[in-house]
């Protein structure tokens, strides 16, 4: 396949800080829509993978192109962002000064210039849109609650909603359940599968239970390469995988 | 769009404080000229001038309240922009002295005769045109603020480190503004002025009309970086302060918003400069020293943090102190000082304003306050 | 200076020798006889004795001091004094009361008498018992370059057993015979003599050779000055680097407390500068105390004063910590800004007690003089500044690697709740990490109260450049510190030549502005995600 037609492409990624190779020649690729879940033992790299996509970490050596051409090795995070990459970071981080509307005021899709928020105002479908978030999320009561006062659920699918504010391409969500009751998180799969339709998802996980709801492709990372890829079921018939993660 | 971009910014506080300018601005004037010097409410131009450098300081304060109260950058080096904006309109002032100077030369100022200077250096030219050093009063902070912004902000220079290359930058100054050869009067700076726009600068009527060209500058200040905060780009600056990375993933360049907040901030610091320099009389290279920087931090940090009228309120009280301290008991004013930091800090994170609101919210009628626990996520 | 010095010798020759004195008395008086010619004869015969009691007469007669009292002819010397004028006897010095400007009359010379008086002096000073006065006098003809001077150099010379003494001896000749008439052989030998001596008077010397002596001397002359002036640029250099070695031990010295508070704990201490005021005050207090009672142990005091204001300082530093910063860890700036306010209280406290101006601080005698290293002039006090800085420096880092306090402080900054799991009482370590970073800033004072003025504003000098020196070195790195302030020390110390001092160290500001641009971790950053967090 191409570079041409694929929405993400790494090819031979290597990243390591002070010796130690985080990743190592990784490559992958995800397709427009896809949605991909991504597991792996601690240290195998995964944040690291999504530190590169998004600028926060200049890859060593390697490829990686956005939508077949774009260069994102080149690109500052605001830069990745405004392609249509968003990113969810596993400690959920929002404005807690700001109240839960204004923080997805700041992620929805509008100018980004200074002097263009100066001057904003919302719109009437601006306004619609945030109000059609706030439903989806159920944050619809706590609009003008302090952000920093919500539960930490709440604050993940604050963050979730932030990044269907920012309407990417491409959506990074790094660890989206982790501390969250089951019912929570029987939840916001389904609604990564509700965003799954109009946008590709990579999400990073731990919790098998979870990865295997979603029932997508599975690529498994160990030691900053890729090791096995395929179907859940597929990957944890893996002798290697098996290996991996029973630490032989 | 302008009212409402104005509307947007007034809010309460901003009403009570524009509403006691604007009482200052009709108050003061009558009650120094207009009251007889033996009546109990005349003000002496002595006075005029102690409240118009309140008010400089105020405005100050509100421009670093500006970039550490709502963007997190805690400057050292805003008493640099002060004093640039400062020297700018001494430069101005020294150019209409003309030949009413000790040396008497149509042209240069008394210490570049007495230096032995032959003619006018470059950059002295044009600052006998008001309009042009009134320019250079918000260009030159400015300029120099972008530039050095330019280069912070892009490198991501952040917290502690960024105050202390604010600080190397203000010394810097300090010590070039010291010496002769710069052509800015040297240890003695710029002084002995003797009119502003053809007034006399001691008459009363002049030092009235600078403490309403004051009162003015600061309500303007204050209504504009109101306005700013209000908008979308001044919670895009909380957002920074608060997590600057985040922000960028949003995929604003958090880069410009500091440089545009920190551009705006010096050349408010500037004008500030210029209105304070006519006032009282000089502008030395003491103005860059490291304390003049911090004193100010803590005008705002008395006041209230990320409260425009807190800032206002921090600058006059503690100069007001100030002035009450170093007449009364001079020994005692830096250990007043020294424990109002120590104080402030330990005490009242928030600031009198955040105090205020506490204590209000502690009233069952009153709006609770959703504060962020202390101490959690640093400044 | 010199001539206080043969006065000196003189005197104490002239007591020790009384009977040499009364033969040349009759001689001296011969000076202030007849005319011009007559009083060159006397000198020759003065001269002829060899004997350096004859050396202040004719040092008076050549600065025109010589007089002859016209109540009874003797020749004494007169100096102004009030109105009238001071009399003494030329050989022995003795006091002769005052007299009347017009009761004496002065022994007057001409050209040719000058040039007399100066060989004559040159031979008697060159024949001296004394080592030391014969090698001046050869430096003094080195300068004066007197053609005279040459027979009597060669007659010392052929006497001459001190190598030093024959050394200056032959450079003196040799500067001589550059300005004489001498063969062109004579004269490039001189050129030789001259190269191998290679300092700036020498570099003059040839110079003047350069451009005056013949074809074959101009040219041996301009190569031995292409030799000198790159052995002179050596020297230069080198002597550069010394004072750069020295400014940078003393930044080391300032920075090294902050490279503990700052860059191991964190802790951005404003305050740091009073730590150092706060130890050049008690080395200040120590030396009263040993003024007082046992001043003739003086020169021990600044080694009592260094545990005195190491736990001065220290003490005050565990108070600060204990009362203020630790409530405030975590908020850098907050700290920053508590932590100024103290040092404006610590100031003014200081202020009260001792008063705003200067103190005296002396320097013991071991700490005092300088020597010579080829070209380079080193004074004893910078030299044990800089082995104290690298002393404590080497003492820090044994503390901080060797020790189980070192490890406790390792581990409570890098992992606190860990630590303090493993029964590290982490507060403890908190407030004795601080206490040592402030008793080292202590240290850094007793040596700066050597160099500096010791009032309440010694700590604001130095406060920016220690904050420059670690963040430039890397946070949390000690060698980054060692490394930059030796670096910071060196190029203010080469730029200051070219740009001055202010704008030396302005550049330096600059420089290091644009260096946190590029390596906002400094010079040996940690790489890694550790550091992001």
């Amino acid at each position: 396949m191409s570079a041409e037609d694929t929405l993400l492409y790494l090819d031979g990624v290597s990243v390591s800080f002070d010796g130690f190779r985080a990743l190592n020649s990784l490559s992958l690729i995800i397709e427009p829509g896809e949605m991909r879940a991504i597991i792996g033992p601690n240290g195998a790299g995964k944040t690291t993978m999504m530190d590169v996509i998004t600028g926060k970490t200049r890859p060593d050596t390697g490829t990686i192109l956005f939508e077949g051409g774009t260069d994102l090795t080149a690109l500052r995070e605001a830069g990745i962002a405004n392609l249509g990459i968003g990113r969810k970071f596993q400690r959920p981080t929002v404005f807690e000064m700001h109240t839960v509307w204004d923080n997805l005021e700041l992620a929805l899709k509008a100018p980004r210039r200074p002097l263009k928020t100066l001057t904003y105002s919302a719109t009437r479908d601006d306004r619609a849109r945030i109000e059609e978030i706030l439903d989806i999320t159920g944050l619809s009561p706590k609009r003008d609650r302090q952000a920093g006062s919500l539960s930490h659920g709440e604050k993940q699918w604050l963050e979730i909603g932030m990044l269907l504010a920012q309407d990417p391409k491409l959506l990074l969500v790094d660890e989206p359940v982790a501390g969250m009751t089951d019912a929570e998180t029987e939840q916001t799969a389904r609604l990564l599968k509700d965003i799954a339709g109009k946008h590709s998802v990579i999400v990073v996980e731990h919790d098998m239970a979870f990865v295997r709801e979603l029932g997508v492709k599975v690529t498994v990372l160990h030691e900053g390469s890729v090791l096995a890829e395929g179907s859940l079921d597929a990957v944890s018939a893996n002798q290697q995988v098996v290996d991996v993660y029973l630490g032989r | 769009m302008l009212t409402r971009f104005l509307l947007m910014g007034l809010d309460k506080k901003a009403g009570v404080l524009l509403a006691v300018l604007a009482v200052l601005a009709v108050a003061v004037p009558v009650m120094a000229l207009a009251a007889p010097p033996d009546s109990p409410w005349h003000l002496s131009t002595h006075t005029v001038a102690l409240l118009g450098k309140y008010l400089c300081f105020a405005l100050l304060a509100v421009a670093l309240d500006l970039v550490w109260g709502y963007v997190g950058i805690l400057s050292l080096g805003h008493a640099a922009f002060f004093a640039l904006g400062g020297y700018a309109m001494g430069m101005y002032l020294m150019r209409q002295i003309g030949p009413r100077g000790v040396y008497g030369h149509p042209v240069l100022p008394d210490f570049m005769v007495f230096l032995n200077w032959q003619e006018l250096p470059w950059y002295w030219h044009g600052f006998d045109q008001f309009w042009f050093a009134a320019l250079m009063v918000v260009a030159v902070p400015g300029v120099l603020a972008f530039a050095f912004g330019w280069f912070a902000f892009r490198s991501r220079v952040t917290g502690v480190y960024l105050s202390i290359i604010t600080q190397a930058l203000t010394f810097a100054l300090m010590l070039a503004f010291f010496r002769n050869d710069m052509g800015f009067g040297g240890n003695n700076g710029l002084t002995d002025f003797k009119t502003i726009l053809g007034f006399d600068i001691q008459a009363p009527e002049t030092r009235v009309g600078l403490f309403v060209a004051t009162v003015v500058a600061l309500a303007a200040g204050y209504t504009l970086a109101s306005c700013v905060v209000a908008s979308k780009l001044g919670k895009v600056l909380v957002a920074v302060r608060d997590a600057e990375s985040r922000v960028r993933f949003l995929g604003y360049e958090t880069e410009r918003y500091k440089l545009f907040a920190w551009t705006l901030s010096a050349c408010m610091a500037g004008v500030a400069g210029a209105l304070y320099v006519p006032q009282v009389g000089i502008i030395n290279p003491s103005e860059f020293s490291a304390a003049s920087s911090i004193e100010a931090v803590i005008w705002v940090a008395v006041g209230g943090r990320g409260t425009l009228a807190g800032a206002v309120l921090g600058a006059v009280l503690v100069n007001f102190g100030k002035s009450y301290f170093t007449a009364a008991l001079p020994e005692l004013w830096l250990f007043a000082l020294g424990g109002l930091f120590v104080l402030v800090t330990l005490f009242l994170p928030k600031g009198l304003l955040g105090l205020a609101a506490q204590v209000k919210g502690r009233w069952p009628s009153g709006r609770a306050m959703a504060a962020k626990p202390a101490g959690q996520k640093g400044i | 200076m010199h001539r206080v010095l043969s006065w000196l010798l003189a005197a104490l020759i002239a007591v020790a020798t009384p009977a040499f004195a009364a033969d040349l008395d009759p001689l001296v008086r011969a000076l202030g006889t007849g005319t011009y010619a007559d009083t060159e004869k006397a000198l020759a015969k003065l001269a002829e004795t060899g004997d350096t009691a004859a050396v202040p007469v004719i040092e008076a007669l050549q600065t025109g001091d010589l007089h002859v009292r016209k109540a009874d002819g003797a020749v004494v010397v007169a100096r102004k004094a009030g109105n009238g004028v001071a009399l003494t006897d030329p050989l022995t010095g003795a006091a002769l009361g005052e007299a009347d400007r017009s009761a004496v009359e002065k022994i007057k010379i001409n050209n040719s008498l000058r040039r007399s008086i100066s060989a004559a002096l040159g031979a008697l000073t060159l024949m001296s018992p004394n080592p030391q006065t014969r090698r001046q006098a050869a430096d003094a003809v080195f300068k004066s370059r007197d053609v005279n001077a040459l027979e009597a150099l060669d007659t010392a010379l052929a006497k001459e057993t001190d190598e030093g003494v024959r050394r200056a001896m032959f450079q003196a000749r040799a500067a001589v015979v550059l300005n004489s008439s001498a063969p062109d052989a004579d004269k490039i030998a001189a050129v030789e003599t001259l190269k191998a001596r290679g300092d700036r008077d020498a570099l003059a010397l040839l110079n003047a050779a350069a451009n005056s002596g013949g074809a074959e001397v101009k040219a041996v002359a301009e190569r031995a000055i292409a030799s000198v002036e790159q052995r002179l640029a050596l020297w230069g250099a080198a002597q550069n680097l010394w004072y750069g070695l020295s400014l940078g031990s003393v930044l080391l010295l300032a920075a090294i407390g902050l490279a503990v508070t700052f860059g191991v704990m964190g802790v951005i201490n404003m305050a740091h500068g009073e730590m150092v005021m706060i130890g050049a005050y008690a080395t200040f207090l120590v030396q009263e105390v040993f003024r007082t009672f046992a001043p003739g142990l003086f020169d021990l005091s600044i080694l009592v004063a260094l545990p005195v204001a190491f736990l001065a300082s220290g003490a005050v530093g565990v108070a600060i910590e204990r009362s203020v910063i630790r409530w405030l860890y975590g908020r850098p700036l907050e700290t920053l800004l508590a932590t100024w306010g103290l040092s404006l209280a610590l100031q003014q406290a200081v202020r009260s007690i001792f008063g705003p101006t200067n103190r005296e601080v002396g320097a013991p005698s071991w700490m005092s003089g300088a020597f010579e290293l080829g070209g380079l002039t080193i004074t004893y006090g910078r030299l044990w500044i800089v082995v104290f800085a690298f002393l404590v420096f080497a003492a820090l880092l044994v503390a901080l690697r060797k020790t189980a306090f070192g490890l406790n402080i390792r581990a409570v900054t890098q992992n606190r709740s860990m630590a303090s799991a493993m029964g590290i009482r982490t507060a403890r370590v908190d407030a004795l990490t601080f206490g040592l970073g402030s008793g080292i800033a202590g240290l850094a004072g007793v040596a700066l109260s050597q160099i500096d003025n010791v009032s309440p504003n010694l700590g604001q000098g130095y406060i920016i450049d220690s904050f420059m020196v670690v963040v430039f070195g890397g946070v949390g790195n000690l060698w980054g510190t060692l490394v930059g302030a030796l670096a910071l020390g060196s190029v203010n110390k080469f730029l200051e030549p070219y740009a001055g001092a202010v704008l030396g160290k302005i550049l330096v500001l600059i420089f290091i502005i644009l260096f946190i641009q590029r390596r906002p971790r400094g010079l040996f950053a940690l790489k890694g995600r550790a550091v992001e967090a």
